[in-house]
């Protein structure tokens, strides 16, 4: 009752009760279909990989960086995810992040765990793979495009999911107040958090790639070119 | 073979930078407002947040309750919530994943080896 945010994720409180049990059914839909789909992006190499990003991306959410103005900012996570494992396998990875900081550390409200579901999990996971794919298909087939288009993603997708929370928040937003202004409020600060977002994603993928390439799920296409190493079924079929 | 000891090696290597970004880094993370904190204050809606009702976690708010240094108290949280993370997606998509049907236990490679050692001669 100490009206105070805590943690780093939307509180309990912020949204009515209509609006957190309609995330909580989107969110809810949206994992059981990951469930389904991840099989296709998991295999057996790849499996502890995604294990260990969930956990990796638990750990960076811890690092607040200042952003100026009094203000931090953490990394989502949600585009460097969905780029190592596979965007139905970060629904499910981010989720799991999400439900261990709600219910262990307090972080981000349980009513409001759908919402956050829906915003880190979906929004930031769908916004910066589809970002992504975009700037891969234009750029050419290197290790740098990989980079420029995940970089990209990760960038657009933390302004995008913080006004996704405000698109939320005009649905059932408890206090009265301007929607213009909060809007402009959090795309502005997020804007300069999408750039912490953008460098962490890009260091940690390229450094993932400069070791062990063949993991990655958003370097595939690399690989179908021949320019890291050739893939089992192709070896398999001479 | 060796592909396999060398992903243990990655992972391993992946995983350790984890627990020191928890166990370590964390502490000297920025305890600043953070944007959604910092925006609810400027646009006035902050005060419309409850707290979450597992507020008496023993780790909530990233400290384990009744360890006093600051540093050892959100060290040890961070390192609790990696494994736990780690522990709850890694058994998830191993369920998950795909497994072909020789795959499914290590010592069908070995049965199967055998087979084919024994077969070889005849062929």
């Amino acid at each position: 009752m100490c009206n105070k945010v805590e943690g780093v994720h939307v509180p309990d409180g912020f949204l009515d009760a209509p609006t957190s049990v309609a995330t909580g059914v989107l969110a809810a839909g949206t994992v059981a279909l990951a469930l389904r789909k991840a099989r296709e992006e998991l295999d057996e190499r790849t499996a502890p990989l995604a294990g260990l990003t969930a956990a990796f991306v638990f750990a960076v959410q811890m690092m607040n960086f200042p952003v100026g103005a009094g203000t931090s900012g953490h990394l989502i996570g949600g585009a460097l995810t969905a780029v190592l494992v596979g965007p139905w396998t970060a629904v499910l990875c981010m989720t799991v992040v999400l439900l261990v900081q709600a219910v262990l550390f307090a972080d981000g409200g349980l009513t409001a765990l759908g919402t956050n579901v829906t915003l880190m999990a979906l929004v930031a996971v769908g916004v910066g793979y589809g970002l992504f794919r975009l700037v891969v298909a234009v750029l050419p087939r290197t290790r740098t495009g990989v980079l420029v288009g995940a970089g990209v993603g990760a960038f657009a997708s933390v302004p995008l999911s913080a006004l996704a929370f405000v698109a939320l928040f005009a649905a059932g937003g408890v206090a009265d107040i301007s929607l213009g202004a909060v809007a402009a409020t959090m795309g502005g600060i997020h804007v300069l958090i999408g750039l912490g977002e953008a460098a962490i994603t890009v260091a940690v993928l390229g450094a993932v790639l400069a070791a062990r390439p063949d993991l990655v799920h958003g370097a595939a296409h690399l690989r179908d070119a021949g320019t890291l190493l050739r893939r089992p079924e192709v070896v398999a079929s001479r | 073979m060796t592909t396999r000891r060398r992903t243990s090696g990655f992972l391993l290597a992946g995983l350790l930078v984890a627990l020191v970004v928890a166990g370590i880094g964390s502490y000297y993370a920025s305890s600043s407002p953070d944007g959604l904190e910092w925006s609810a204050e400027k646009e006035g809606f902050a005060h419309t947040a409850e707290d979450s009702s597992t507020a008496g976690s023993p780790l909530a708010d990233y400290a384990v309750s009744g360890v006093e240094d600051g540093r050892l108290s959100g060290g040890l949280a961070g390192v609790i919530g990696v494994a736990v993370t780690l522990a709850l997606a890694g058994g998830i998509t191993l369920l998950v994943r795909r497994r072909s049907g020789t795959d499914d236990v290590p010592a069908d490679d070995d049965s199967r080896t055998d087979v084919d050692a024994g077969s070889a001669p005849k062929a």
